[in-house]
């Protein structure tokens, strides 16, 4: 694993060896561990030690990339050099102001040591734990428990010097019993929150209660969505809409909606890349540091995030939520926060007259972006609730619906936050309780 | 080379494994995208590291690293036995795997042309016609035009007196024309989406794409799209173009006969299968029209090789034949397992990841009719054409796909076209309402590079042909 030492040498080596006006080396560290087990035995057992470098050269508004895990002294001059050819052949990009100044970076701690000691037997031994509690319900285990250390160092001719170090602790667990599953997870930079009898505990409530389902009428229904299912929802949200790059390309919803209310006052919805209950990252891949940004404040939709790119065409300031270069994507919310309300799971269940709970989503793919429109399936606890009550289980149901017309029917809010990876980083979300959530098909199991 | 793969195999008999492999793999990337008249990326990228894995005691231990030297060497195998006596510690018996013959080889990319030896200049220029065409038409409010092209040069040795050097190059290229309304945006992408079309070709691949001549049309019905109806809802017949066809074979049939997550070890992520081993030989998946198969030696695909990453070599398997389930895609361990002949599919993303089954190339043979010939055949329906959402469940048995564009079809004639078409069912009863299968002039072997499986995630290349084809009473327009 790479030192701080070795990380900011690398990238004063990149940014020495470079002719490029200005020019951005980013250096991204990670070595995981994953433990994988399925039919109740340890199936999958592995262990990666990477590193990669990122240049990126700016001649005349030309921009070269050039990225490489190779990273003796010439290797990494080899690399520039050839970021800096690229960028002499390139056209100008017109759009291309500058590559961002330095600026203050905020202090976070996001190392926790006993994650990164955290040893095969020690994750072999929690998922033993697991395996044990399901086997007299006759049910079979499968998951993974990862743990992992990620250093990242960005650094430009500019001024720009940032480097953090953070752990990820992360435990998934599907058990199966021969009609049901159920699902649970938790994550943490502490693998002492990782608590395996509490993880099992869950999954198997759920997979005992869904045993033997049932199909339902096929309709708009209420829906109460437990916090799985809520950071899903707001992943592909975020992708969808919440970028600077699809707002200024007229796809996002957002392009249209700044100043409305979009969605119920219940909701609010912002990004923080500084919560320190979450995965924090203090600054983005371009070295700056994160703003705080609104998406939709009692339901009024507010903002979307910035790189640099973005931002300079639009004469502001990045909001720090660059991606690694090169990418389509541009800028994205990686540590979204969902402010809780004061409902009770037990309140939701109560106060839904035909509805169905859902535990989490599988297989969501946006079908509309501009209208927010997903489909996916329900997944591992699936329940028909009427009259207040859980009534029985049900197969897994599929959905077609729009994130906004959905959030505009939010009754209940979860007083509960629980942190949830993403597609990077990691949300705090609540669980939620919407009045119509459109159902459009189900499956058999 | 053979220096540090002996080191590593030695370490691991001597550590008292039954079975070690080594893979040391070297790739190279290049992506060249051009966006609404200016350069979004030119990017090269290099990979290099080595992965171990050892069966000690019973159960599996993989390591990796990035840096490739004797030391590490003997540390990373060190690592993956320690790992794997961990992994022994929750186990109910002894994995054991199907034989394989040992063999020393080297394989070749099949390359006229390397990409990486055209200028910089050339693709430039190329892409900036293409991206030109596009922005050509009014209308269009973001246009995209994009190479890729991608070599591995892998070694792989096991204990079992293995030793495979085996190169391969991909070319691949596409292009994307987006318009926007008020509350709409609707795209139209050629090739194919997702990253237009990529084969096991060099650069003399790109003119086969010819993104040239179709830029224009793109862009046009991109922007016919805005204005076009949209999908009807209700059950009538559906025609699938090829690149479509590809994706469904890929979600409804390549995945659900994977061996591994048949037998349930992909259950805690990709789920499992609804074709389980009672099924085979018994199962009327398809209509007899329906016959697929999964060749690993078609020339061009992405799921095309020499030998897997388990040292076994090559095989074209039947999956469904005349409609009726027969086979699988499978690893020495499955195939072991369920006492069949394994179909060598194990392969990994990169040296930092374990080898799990993979599709290779799955595809729908040809029928014998022509498209004009189907379509003329249809009273009612829709003809669906490219891939826009896709969207299966964990057993692989509720689908929905949507496509960027449709033609209505009526009386035997295509009719306007519609927007945001979706159809959705179950996957059995779909395959055994089709009727048609269009001739091998309209088959087109279709390279897809994001296919993902596994924990660590794992992305892969995999390749499926198909011509278009013809399915009954589907339910379609699902969007509100």
């Amino acid at each position: 694993m790479m030192t701080k030492e070795q990380v900011l040498e690398i990238l004063k080596t990149a940014l020495e060896a470079s002719d490029g006006e200005q020019t951005e080396a980013v250096l991204v560290s990670e070595n995981e561990e994953l433990t994988r087990f399925a039919n109740s035995v340890i199936h999958q057992n592995t262990m990666q030690e990477d590193a990669s470098l990122i240049v990126r050269v700016i001649k005349d508004k030309k921009i070269g990339i050039a990225s490489s895990n190779i990273l003796s002294k010439e290797e990494v001059v080899k690399t520039v050099k050839h970021a800096s050819k690229i960028a002499s052949l390139s056209p100008r990009n017109q759009e291309f102001i500058s590559l961002p100044a330095g600026k203050p970076l905020p202090q976070i701690d996001g190392f926790v040591e006993k994650t990164a000691r955290t040893t095969p037997e020690e994750r072999a031994e929690a998922v033993r734990k697991l395996v044990e509690m399901a086997k007299p319900h006759g049910i079979k285990a499968s998951g993974a428990f990862s743990t992992s250390v990620l250093r990242l160092g960005v650094a430009n001719t500019l001024g720009v010097q940032a480097f953090y170090q953070t752990t990820v602790a992360s435990f998934s667990t599907v058990l199966l019993s021969p009609t049901s599953a159920g699902y649970a997870d938790r994550e943490s930079r502490n693998v002492s929150d990782i608590n395996a009898e509490e993880i099992a505990e869950e999954a198997i409530k759920r997979t005992v209660d869904g045993r033997n389902p049932r199909q339902t009428e096929v309709k708009e229904m209420e829906a109460i969505l437990l916090p799985y299912a809520v950071s899903e929802m707001f992943d592909y949200l975020a992708y969808m809409g919440l970028g600077a790059t699809s707002f200024q390309e007229g796809r996002s919803f957002m392009s249209e909606a700044r100043g409305k209310k979009v969605v119920s006052e219940k909701i609010t919805l912002y990004d923080d890349g500084l919560d320190i209950r979450g995965f924090p990252l203090p600054f983005d891949f371009e070295g700056q540091p994160k703003k705080k940004v609104y998406f939709f404040e009692e339901g009024i939709a507010r903002d979307v995030v910035y790189d640099s790119f973005t931002a300079f065409k639009e004469g502001k300031e990045s909001t720090g939520h660059a991606l690694p270069q090169p990418n389509s994507i541009g800028p994205l919310p990686l540590n979204l926060v969902l402010k809780p309300g004061n409902a009770t799971l037990e309140e939701m269940i109560k106060s839904t007259k035909d509805g169905v709970l859902i535990t989490r989503f599988w297989y969501v793919r946006p079908v509309h972006p501009k209208l927010t429109v997903i489909t996916g399936m329900t997944r591992d606890g699936t329940f028909k609730i009427e009259n207040g009550k859980i009534v029985y289980p049900l197969c897994n149901m599929r959905f077609t619906a729009s994130i906004l017309e959905t959030l505009a029917g939010t009754e209940l809010v979860g007083k509960e936050l629980k942190l949830e990876k993403g597609f990077f980083g990691g949300n705090l979300v609540p669980a939620l309780k919407v009045k119509s959530f459109r159902f459009t098909g189900q499956t058999t199991f | 080379m053979r220096e540090l793969t002996d080191l590593c195999l030695n370490k691991a008999q001597k550590a008292g494994c039954a079975y070690a492999d080594i893979r040391i793999i070297k790739r190279e990337r290049q992506e060249i995208s051009l966006k609404s008249g200016n350069v979004e990326a030119i990017s090269v990228s290099d990979d290099l590291g080595f992965g171990v894995r050892v069966l000690k005691n019973g159960a599996w231990g993989f390591a990796s690293s990035r840096i490739i030297s004797s030391q590490k060497i003997e540390e990373i195998t060190s690592k993956a036995v320690e790992i794997a006596e961990a992994s022994a510690r929750v186990k109910d018996k002894d994995v054991e795997l199907a034989p394989v013959e040992p063999v020393v080889a080297k394989i070749q990319a099949n390359c006229q042309i390397d990409p990486f030896t055209v200028p910089l200049e050339e693709k430039l220029q190329f892409l900036a016609r293409v991206d030109d065409r596009l922005r050509s038409v009014k209308g269009v409010a973001v246009s995209k035009a994009f190479l890729a092209f991608f070599k591995e040069f892998k070694v792989f040795a096991s204990t079992d007196g293995s030793f495979i050097e085996q190169e391969k190059i991909e070319s691949g290229g596409g292009m994307e024309a987006i318009a926007v309304g008020e509350g709409d945006f609707q795209i139209r992408s050629f090739p194919n989406s997702m990253g237009g079309n990529t084969a096991a070709y060099g650069y003399e691949f790109i003119p086969m794409l010819k993104l040239e001549e179709n830029a224009e049309r793109i862009a046009q019905e991109a922007v016919a799209l805005l204005k076009a109806k949209p999908c009807p809802s209700g059950e009538m017949d559906i025609i699938l173009d090829s690149s479509q066809l590809a994706l469904q074979i890929h979600e409804s049939c390549g995945h659900p006969t994977e061996l591994d997550r048949v037998l349930g070890t992909e259950a805690s992520y990709a789920g499992t299968s609804f074709m389980t081993p009672d099924l085979l030989g018994k199962l009327q998946y398809g209509s007899k029209y329906v016959n697929i198969y999964a060749d690993a030696t078609a020339p061009g695909g992405l799921g095309s090789f020499a030998y897997d990453d388990e040292g076994a070599p090559a095989q074209c398997v039947d999956l469904v034949k005349e409609g009726l389930f027969v086979g699988y895609l499978t690893s020495r361990e499955t195939a072991h397992a369920l006492g069949i002949p394994n179909s060598a599919c194990m392969r990994a993303d990169g040296w930092g990841r374990m080898p799990i089954i993979r599709m290779t190339n799955i595809s729908l043979k040809p029928g014998d009719a022509t498209l004009e010939e189907i379509i003329a055949d249809t009273k009612k329906g829709l003809y669906l054409i490219t891939n826009r959402s896709w969207s299966i469940d964990d057993k692989r048995l509720n689908f929905q796909f949507g496509t960027e564009m449709a033609y209505e079809i009526k009386n035997g004639k295509l009719g306007a076209i519609v927007k945001n078409a979706t159809y959705t069912g179950m996957t059995p009863q779909f395959w055994n309402s089709c009727d048609a299968v269009a001739n091998k002039d309209y088959w087109t072997l279709w390279g897809l590079t994001n296919c993902g499986k596994g924990q660590p995630s794992q992305v892969m290349h995999v390749g499926h042909g198909a011509s278009p084809a013809r399915f009954r009473k589907v339910q379609v327009g699902v969007m509100k």
